[in-house]
């Protein structure tokens, strides 16, 4: 494997298997997919993130992520 | 003609006050199906609403466009409710009023759990289930419920900070169905009684604020008025308008007509 290459790790996001680059902080996988971290809640391994913890928090192979924000409703 | 945008300001000696906070308006709207974002929100300014409600959903990570609720309406200026429109258990309402918190603007959640997708009609046994976790869990809950005094009774026992019986089913524009069963909860209540769902048109606000509750909140009425701009304009004005009206006290019904002018002094 060269140097270049990308290491990837399979998750779970929003209901669906996704490849993310490997040793991605949940606040770089926010940025990567071009979400505002002050917008997003972050459930994590059924776990809800705390947003100051964004920044520290690594993802690993076959977590569970949920990314939810506020829609219309009644 | 007056503008739109402006709504009437509600009279400080008879504010609504909910959870120990003074709110501008007895009405209270939401955000869902409209036409734009741009239309919603001046629907929302033209209505005089602080109180709005949102729903929580997971973010569409195909459309990248999607900015969600927060980027349009400033939680400072607005108090953004946030729904568990679409659960239907208690697990699963306390797992969205979770979320919603976590965004970190309010601890208020509109706890709705649904029990039956064909009427939306709430499970109220999971409602009040939902509403003790949360209110243990430090939440002020703002609990919908069906028009039925013994569930609101419970929720208020529960320590709900207001109870939000239906007019008629979500979004049917019905109307109030059944103002007897709402005035009688409003009777024996002490927290805010907020009627919430089934509001059709203005007549309709008026009619529900004159059974003496405190609050009304409606989302379709406005969203699927054919003019969403003057519907919430109208829609504040006759709130108020019933509220003013329960407050007077209306005249006896009779069945004779009594004339208004003297008897006497007709000439012969």
């Amino acid at each position: 494997m060269s140097e270049l290459s990308v290491l990837t790790v399979g998750i779970r996001l929003n209901g669906e298997d996704r490849e993310i680059a490997d040793d991605l902080t949940v606040e770089g996988l926010l940025l990567s997919l071009k979400l505002r971290p002050a917008l997003v809640v972050v459930e994590h391994n059924g776990e809800i993130l705390r947003r100051e913890r964004y920044a520290e928090v690594r993802i690993h192979a076959g977590d569970s992520l949920e990314l939810v924000h506020f829609v219309g409703g009644g | 003609m007056e503008s739109l945008s402006t709504p009437t300001a509600l009279a400080v000696d008879d504010r609504l006050v909910i959870a120990g906070r003074p709110l501008r308006s007895r009405l209270m709207v939401g955000t869902g199906k409209y036409r734009s974002n741009a239309e919603m929100v001046a629907a929302i300014e033209a209505s005089g609403a602080e109180v709005v409600t949102v729903a929580v959903r997971r973010v569409d990570l195909n459309r990248a466009d999607e900015e969600g609720m927060l980027f349009h309406l400033d939680p400072g200026r607005y108090l953004l409710l946030p729904n568990t429109a679409g659960c239907y258990t208690a697990a699963e309402a306390v797992r969205y009023a979770r979320l919603a918190r976590a965004a970190g603007f309010t601890d208020w959640v509109k706890l709705e759990v649904i029990g039956d997708a064909e009427t939306l009609l709430p499970d109220v046994a999971a409602t009040i289930e939902a509403a003790r976790e949360l209110i243990a869990d430090g939440f002020n809950v703002l609990a919908y419920t069906n028009d039925d005094l013994i569930t609101a009774l419970r929720l208020e026992d529960a320590g709900c900070a207001a109870v939000m019986p239906l007019a008629s089913p979500i979004g049917s524009g019905l109307g109030l169905v059944n103002p007897y069963n709402v005035r009688t909860i409003k009777a024996r209540l002490s927290v805010p009684v907020i009627v919430d769902a089934g509001v059709g048109t203005a007549s309709d606000a008026a009619v529900t604020m004159e059974q003496g509750v405190d609050g009304i909140l409606m989302n379709t009425a406005l969203a699927e008025a054919g003019d969403p701009v003057r519907m919430s304009r109208a829609m504040g004005l006759a709130t108020e308008a019933g509220r003013l009206a329960y407050l007077a006290g209306r005249m006896p019904r009779r069945e004779r007509a009594v004339p208004s002018s003297p008897l006497t002094g007709m000439l012969s």
